[in-house]
């Protein structure tokens, strides 16, 4: 692409976000297990997709569930790559993004939003989760809500653990979970 | 609803060839606006668009609509030659730039239609949806244009 073109695409981005076309801006971000995807909306983060999961499906998913006017705006998402460059590095505990919770719903929202309240460092069990979000039996659901959490890392499902105290399963693979909890002064 | 890729993918796959077709029909300096105008009416559009069958083809129709605007707002006047012929000594095809230098001078209509057909490849009855025409109009207008055309370089 020429330099005239990615003037003109710049423009572009610039003037649909002013013009309230831009529904979700999304960039990709480098971490130590791999490129992450980010996606927002004016209202916040709306999902972050692990190197595990397929960029090209996760696009078009959000097409589908949010909208699909989807533009490549790097410059939208300058403070949610900062904040996890620093999280990475270890200068950051807790996130002060602004999160679109719309990707999720009833019961799976309340328990996220039970994960987003984890402190760094700690760990909660699925069944703590399934308690807190007020309905103590449902532990199947709480994995669900950890398993398919569309913003993990910032909403942190790695900090949900089973009940014997092993790490239990993880989107981005066991062994990540196991290092982002070693990370954060957890024997995971 | 038809299922419809997030815009990028448009804007990957498209977007060069939308900004050759607006330099083509408006000529260089003007084709930066127009091409702004194109992707912002696209974007606006772009939800509600019933089908995704042919997204190329709906953008260069938006942006042949964009061009006519332009014309239409400048009345005939033609597309200032002396930017053209600076920009051409770049061009890698000079004999190329030549007829394009042509075509940009043609009436608005054959100058759509011969863009149209061939810097965008669209068959006839796409060239007649862009210019809201039928299909045998947008045939005359790219046969007058063509004619025009030899007749100039011959």
């Amino acid at each position: 692409m020429t330099a005239t073109m990615d003037k003109s695409l710049e423009e572009l981005r610039e003037r649909a976000a002013a013009e309230g076309l831009l529904d979700v801006a999304y960039a990709t971000a480098d971490s130590p297990f791999g490129t992450l995807l980010l996606a927002r909306t004016p209202k916040g983060l709306v999902r972050l997709a692990l190197p595990s999961e397929d960029v090209g499906e996760t696009l078009a998913e959000l097409a589908e569930r949010v909208s699909p006017r989807i533009l490549e705006a790097p410059g939208r998402l300058d403070e949610e790559r900062r904040e996890l460059e620093d999280y990475f590095e270890g200068r950051r505990r807790e996130f002060a993004l602004p999160i679109d919770w719309q990707l999720s719903h009833g019961f799976l929202l309340r328990a996220r939003h039970g994960i987003a309240a984890i402190p760094y460092g700690e760990t909660r069990t699925y069944a703590d989760l399934a308690r807190a979000a007020g309905n103590e039996r449902a532990v199947r659901a709480a994995g669900t809500a950890c398993s398919r959490n569309p913003i993990p890392l910032i909403v942190p499902c790695h900090r949900v653990v089973r009940s014997d105290g092993t790490p239990g399963l993880y989107a981005g693979g066991v062994e990540m979970k196991k290092r982002l909890l070693a990370m954060e002064g957890q024997s995971g | 609803m038809a299922t419809l890729p997030p815009f990028q993918t448009l804007i990957d796959e498209h977007a060069a060839e939308v900004m050759a077709v607006l330099r083509g029909a408006v000529g260089r300096e003007a084709a930066e606006d127009a091409f702004q105008e194109t992707f912002l009416a696209a974007l606006r559009a772009y939800p509600s668009l019933r089908e995704a069958g042919n997204l190329r083809g709906w953008l260069v129709t938006i942006a042949h609509r964009k061009a006519i605007d332009h014309h239409r707002a400048r009345g005939r006047a033609p597309v200032p030659v002396e930017s053209v012929r600076e920009e051409a000594v770049f061009d890698p095809e000079p004999t190329d730039g030549e007829v394009w230098r042509s075509v940009a001078a043609l009436p608005p209509k054959q100058r759509a239609a011969v863009t149209l057909r061939f810097a965008s490849d669209l068959p006839h009855e796409e060239i007649a949806a862009a210019l809201g025409c039928s299909p045998e109009a947008a045939r005359r207008s790219l046969h007058e244009g063509l004619k025009r055309l030899r007749k100039e370089m011959a």
